[in-house]
């Protein structure tokens, strides 16, 4: 179809459907309607391509696949796209998850209705084109276009205080990305291409992989986002709709770990190795000291942010233990957490729809009067507290095995987690769903409606199904990441001979 | 078939959890029960089929997740350990949920409860038949998951809320050693599958692994952290704070969770990584130590307690104390056997004290009780049965598990043996007053409760309470003296659920007979369970019985040299279960003003019992309250103030004062300006792209 791949459709499809949502005329009520239609049609669409690119794909592979290119900028910097073992999964949580946001977004969004469903389709296409990106500066140009869409978001349909939320999230992941712009150009410069598939295969000198780690580390920090950077994400979870919270959570943290797999392991390996210790450091200190402080939170959202920064901690501690275990289990926790924050969010919303607060000392006893709402946030609940059996246990539990293998006194603090994750979580869900229903306000509440039920019920589903058989997604990511330890332990060993056969004063 | 044993469970679950509304209660007591009822009809044929198979059967069910070379699978192991947990598991299981259709019977959540019932039963299944470590954990905290709904069943009492999270937080802490336990094996033998890692560990035995700065013995180690696990799940001193708490669930749940089977769960473990342990006699030396201590402590708590379920929860911490030190000294068949008539005459006590309790109308303070052998007299009967087993009278259950665990404590070499061995005879003179005193105060001397004698109350039974407690104790003001404990659980006499409310002026009633059935049961495997099983267990049939189901290194003769204790030894726990009977008939029956004479003499010592040895508070000082300071400075201080302060606030002002300035200007709408400036970045950085790069290349 017009030399385009299935991965351009993709990213194709969304930007149509925002494009036909922009031609409906005044604010009407069936301009609304239409405009909600369209945008559900576009993203169920859309999932399903990525199933058909699903079909396609063939898991058992390291290469890269669906490969299309196009001219773009200059012969070395071309529109290069394709997906490999760490791709594909998030593509399909993107494509995925967005339904279930327009679908969140129904009834609680009623100004700008036109507009917000086309932010959100146009943040669609940055975040399929971030993962299947394999070109630098387009994989730069996905990463930052993704910010505008989600900052306006914040911004217009946002709480009380969007404007201080939008500005801090923005202000961070700037800072972060100029430094990822300069890295960017550096490697140009030195590599003559900005093909990631290229640049996989060359090897930087130690010395320059240390400032472009860096300097990439400051722009994935900021996104994962690993502690003491993260403060912006509560905020920014706090204020905006529930759907924004659902993107950030489920998909926009997750660029961070993806970065780190497709750039900074791979293409800095001695750097990694070398920063592996302070990685592990902010992790750790992101595990406990974020849950301590969702500990104390009385605002729902607020703790479920500050949970996501402890589940990332997790995710950054899994994937420089540099080993099967680690990396995988990190990644698998990163569509876990897609999956759980995302309906975590969801049901924050639910009630925050029927309520307009978020305050958890405004509820109380919810379960007497919803208790499909109850059920579903039990198993929300369990999955973020890592029980066996649910999504949230493989991914924790494999991050941490590999952090044992590469350093057991970290994995000895990371795994306070699980205690604290125990703590904030199950006396969040005391606080809000058990207990006696006393509040005057809550005495009507009302269960989940058919809408919600079918936006929740899928959801149940996976979490308990990737629990008990994660097989489907741990596999796609198996290959990729023996390739990648098999490139990495080449690299090592040869900078260790390289420094072997150099007199110790130059190292 | 041992697909069905295990998974049937899980169908009732589902049915009844899924489909409860539109089953109906009573079709989903029904189904529950009767897959149940199945399912422990199954274990018994396994259990007549497998002992005596040396080797263990391996049952592949599915591949659960693969990474690099760790390979976990849904599998079981099959072997003589499995099939008697099987065995206890459903059996009391069914028991417990036949029961509950009696004891529950007023409550509006039956489906919901049996659903938690059967999942229960499920991740416990999943726990005993586990064949890897990871499936282990996955029943581990499956049963913590069940446990925690079931405590918390009743959710608008805040006190069964808060005693179901401190279960599972505190099961918690366990399993943060239980993971740290597993990763080691993993990194030491590179399995995580029985068959594997015994196989592996004899090689490496003297290996040595560096963590926390120390060199340890890795097995120790090893050992050491898993032990954590079992201390949490079996209550074991020091972890052990959340089993009472754990009484405000339903009491056919406190019959099969706390007592019968998922707090024996640590035992079963040490059980089962026995080979392990034989590799690590320093991590057994703590294991009798931590079970001797437990084994006193909690009987000198049970001593003065006043619900009747708090009793009996204290006892069953006692007991599994008992269980571990029997591991400890390398007796573990006695362990288990210990595990296996507990299961029975302890789900039997506290299904009779549900009984007493259905009977009393949700009373549960001895002290608001006596004299209803009369009236309840089937009950008593099997009340005195279960203590009697309890105890150790001979010939019933317990007199041949718990006399062989104090002999082989006694005749151990290993360190640490000694204090077990005066712990367990100790505790069980404790046991046997404790024991005698809830009978007494319950079944015999006068009646205290309400419509029967001087105080008659209707709904307010804290005012009733505080009469009985005078009453029964003869101490008045001690209730009030420990009122202000800061969990609020001693401050209620009597759990009352909230949701069910009687009118207290009724005359005890004896119990349905589905709720007495499950009770005769019981009450004949804590007469006879000893007796007929005893041979096989400990006695000559042993080593074929057990098979190659427990490890035994070549130097651990322990079943053999408990033959050969002093005949004082052997006749120590007679002689101590005397004692106790005596001194509680003296205090209790003969001059029932004693008792309060003693704790008046003795406040503090008094004070100190009834609250527990204070653990409650000293975790709440050590632990809760820093973490919360800790939590809220870190989110105040350090974040709020050094990180937002400096960082992004600090920008953001002085971004959102030139703002002001501008959107004042300008059309007014802030993200009118927000999108102009983004795209200007947007433009900044395409111009980048375009200009800027290529030029930097050549």
């Amino acid at each position: 179809m017009f030399g385009l791949g299935i991965l351009s459709g993709l990213l194709i499809v969304p930007l149509c459907g925002a494009a036909f949502i922009l031609t409906l005329g005044e604010e009407t009520e069936a301009s609304k309607r239409n405009a909600r239609w369209a945008a559900l049609i576009t993203t169920l669409a859309t999932f399903l391509l990525s199933l058909v690119a699903w079909g396609r794909y063939d898991a058992t592979t390291a290469s890269f696949q669906l490969v299309e290119t196009h001219a773009w900028l200059s012969e070395t910097t071309r529109f290069k796209l394709g997906v490999d073992g760490f791709s594909m999964p998030l593509i399909l949580l993107t494509t995925f998850l967005m339904p279930f946001c327009i679908g969140a977004s129904w009834l609680s969004v009623n100004t700008r209705v036109k507009e917000y469903f086309v932010a959100f389709l146009v943040l669609e296409t940055t975040m399929i084109g971030v993962f299947c990106a394999l070109d630098l500066v387009l994989f730069y140009l996905f990463f930052e276009a993704g910010l505008i869409p989600m900052f306006l978001i914040i911004g217009i349909w946002g709480g009380k205080r969007r404007i201080y939320a939008s500005f801090k999230f923005f202000l961070y992941t700037l800072l972060g990305s100029v430094l990822m712009l300069l890295a960017i150009m550096a490697m140009y410069w030195h590599a003559g291409t900005t093909d990631i598939p290229t640049l996989l295969h060359t090897r930087f000198p130690v010395e320059m992989q240390a400032w472009l780690w860096l300097a990439f580390f400051a722009s994935f920090a900021v996104k994962m986002p690993m502690w003491p950077v993260h403060t912006w994400l509560p905020d920014a979870h706090v204020e905006a709709p529930t759907a924004g919270s659902v993107i950030l959570a489920g998909i926009l943290l997750k660029m961070g770990g993806y970065g780190f797999i497709r750039i900074s392991l791979p293409m800095f390996p001695d750097a990694s190795h070398a920063f592996a210790p302070m990685v592990f450091a902010l992790s750790v200190v992101a595990i406990i000291f974020t849950s301590l402080i969702a500990l104390m939170q009385t605002d729902i959202k607020k703790l479920i942010a500050y949970s996501s920064v402890a589940h990332m901690g997790f995710v950054t501690l899994g994937l420089f233990t540099m080993n099967e275990q680690g990396i995988q289990g990190a990644l698998f926790l990163m569509i876990s957490h897609g999956i759980v924050s995302g309906a975590l969010f969801l049901c924050v919303g639910v009630v925050y729809d029927r309520m307009h607060t978020r305050e958890i000392a405004a509820y109380g006893g919810l379960v007497k009067r919803m208790p499909l709402y109850a059920a579903a946030m039990m198993v929300f609940t369990m999955a973020n507290v890592g029980l066996p059996g649910t999504s949230g246990f493989v991914g924790e539990f494999l991050a941490m095995m590999g952090a044992f293998r590469a350093n057991p006194t970290v994995a000895f603090f990371s795994v306070f987690g699980i205690i604290l994750s125990a703590g904030y979580a199950l006396w969040l869900y005391a606080r809000v769903v058990y207990g006696k229903l006393e509040k005057p306000n809550l005495q009507g509440i009302l269960d989940l409606d058919l809408r919600e039920k079918i936006i929740i019920a899928p959801l149940v589903a996976l979490t308990i199904y990737y629990g008990v058989h994660p097989a489907p997604v741990l596999d796609t990511f198996a290959p990729s990441t023996e390739a990648l330890m098999q490139s990495m332990r080449t690299a090592l060993s040869n900078t260790q001979t390289a420094a072997a056969t150099l007199p110790p004063a130059s190292r | 078939m041992y697909h069905a044993i295990v998974f049937l469970p899980l169908v009732g679950a589902l049915l009844a959890g899924l489909f409860g509304r539109q089953l109906g209660p009573k079709l989903s007591e029904g189904i529950t029960t009767g897959l149940l009822a199945f399912s422990a009809l199954l274990s018994w044929g396994a259990f007549l089929e497998v002992p005596g198979t040396e080797h263990a059967t391996r049952v592949q069910v599915a591949t659960w997740f693969t990474a690099g070379d760790l390979v976990v699978d849904w599998a079981f192991r099959i072997d003589t350990l499995t099939v008697i947990m099987l065995v206890v598991v459903t059996s009391v299981s069914t028991l417990v949920h036949l029961y509950s259709i009696g004891y529950m019977e007023e409550d509006p959540h039956r489906p919901r409860f049996f659903a938690y019932l059967s999942l229960f039963t499920f991740a416990m299944l999943m726990l005993v038949t586990a064949d890897n470590l990871v499936q282990m954990f996955f029943g581990w905290e499956g049963v913590g998951l069940a446990s925690y709904l079931l405590i918390g069943f009743w959710y608008e009492k805040p006190s069964a809320n808060a005693a179901a999270m401190k279960a599972f937080i505190v099961n918690r802490v366990g399993d943060f050693g239980f993971s740290l336990g597993i990763f080691l094996v993993f990194v030491l033998t590179g399995s995580i599958a029985f068959d594997g890692i015994f196989a592996r560990a004899p090689e490496i035995k003297d290996a040595t692994f560096h963590f926390l700065g120390y060199d340890w013995s890795a097995w120790t180690l090893a050992c050491l952290l898993l032990f954590m696990g079992a201390m949490g799940k079996s209550a074991q001193f020091l972890l052990h704070t959340w089993l009472p708490d754990a009484m405000e669930g339903p009491t056919p749940v406190s019959a099969l969770i706390h007592a019968a089977t998922m707090v024996t769960a640590g035992v079963f473990m040490v059980a089962r990584l026995s080979p392990l342990f034989e590799l690590a006699p320093n991590a057994l030396i703590v294991v009798t130590v931590i079970g001797g201590i437990t084994a006193f402590f909690a009987a000198t708590i049970g001593l003065v307690q006043n619900d009747i379920k708090r009793v009996i929860a204290y006892s069953t911490c006692s007991q599994l104390g008992y269980m571990f030190v029997a591991l400890g000294v390398g007796a573990y068949s006695a362990a288990v056997f210990h595990l296996f008539t507990h299961a029975f005459f302890k789900a039997l006590l506290f299904l009779g004290a549900g009984s007493v309790i259905h009977a009393m109308h949700h009373e549960q303070d001895m002290r608001n009780m006596g004299n209803l052998r009369r009236f309840i007299p089937f009950t008593s009967a099997m009340m005195t049965i279960g203590t009697l087993a309890l105890i150790g009278f001979p010939f019933t259950a317990g007199y041949y598990s718990k006399d062989a665990i104090i002999e082989a404590a006694y005749a151990s070499t290993r360190p640490g043996h000694t204090l077990a061995f005066l712990c367990t005879v100790v505790a069980a003179l404790m046991t046997s007053f404790y024991s005698w005193r809830l009978f007494f105060m319950t079944f015999e001397g006068p009646a205290r409760w309400a419509g029967h004698g001087a105080h008659h109350h209707d709904d307010n039974h804290a005012v009733a309470h505080a009469g009985g407690s005078a009453q029964a104790d003869g101490a008045p003001g001690h209730h009030e003296g420990v009122a202000h404990d800061n969990h609020g659980h001693d401050v209620e006499p009597a759990s009352h659920s909230a949701i069910e409310h009687h009118d207290h002026a009724h005359t005890p009633h004896e119990s349905p007979l589905v709720m007495t059935i499950p009770l005769g049961i019981l009450a004949f495997g804590a007469l006879f369970a000893g007796l007929i099983f005893k041979n096989r267990f400990i006695g000559e049939g042993m080593d074929k019985f057990w098979g190659h189901s427990l490890g035994h290194g070549p130097d651990n003769h322990i079943m053999h040299d408990i033959h050969s204790v002093p005949a004082l030894v052997a006749y120590a726990p007679f002689i101590m279960m005397l004692i106790g009977f005596v001194l509680a008939y003296w205090m209790y029956i003969r001059r029932p003003e004693l008792p309060g004479q003693l704790a008046a003499q003795q406040p503090s010592l008094y004070r100190f019992l009834l609250n527990k040895w204070y653990f409650d508070e000293l975790y709440d000082r050590i632990f809760v309250r820093p973490a919360k300071d800790f939590g809220k400075f870190l989110w105040k201080e350090a974040d709020g103030r050094v990180i937002d302060g400096m960082g992004p606030d600090g920008i953001a002002t002085r971004v959102l004062d030139v703002t002001r300035g501008v959107v004042r200007f300008q059309t007014g709408y802030v993200y009118h300006y927000a999108f102009v400036m983004l795209v200007g970045v947007a433009a900044l950085i395409s111009w980048y792209m375009l200009t800027g790069l290529p030029k930097v290349a050549h």
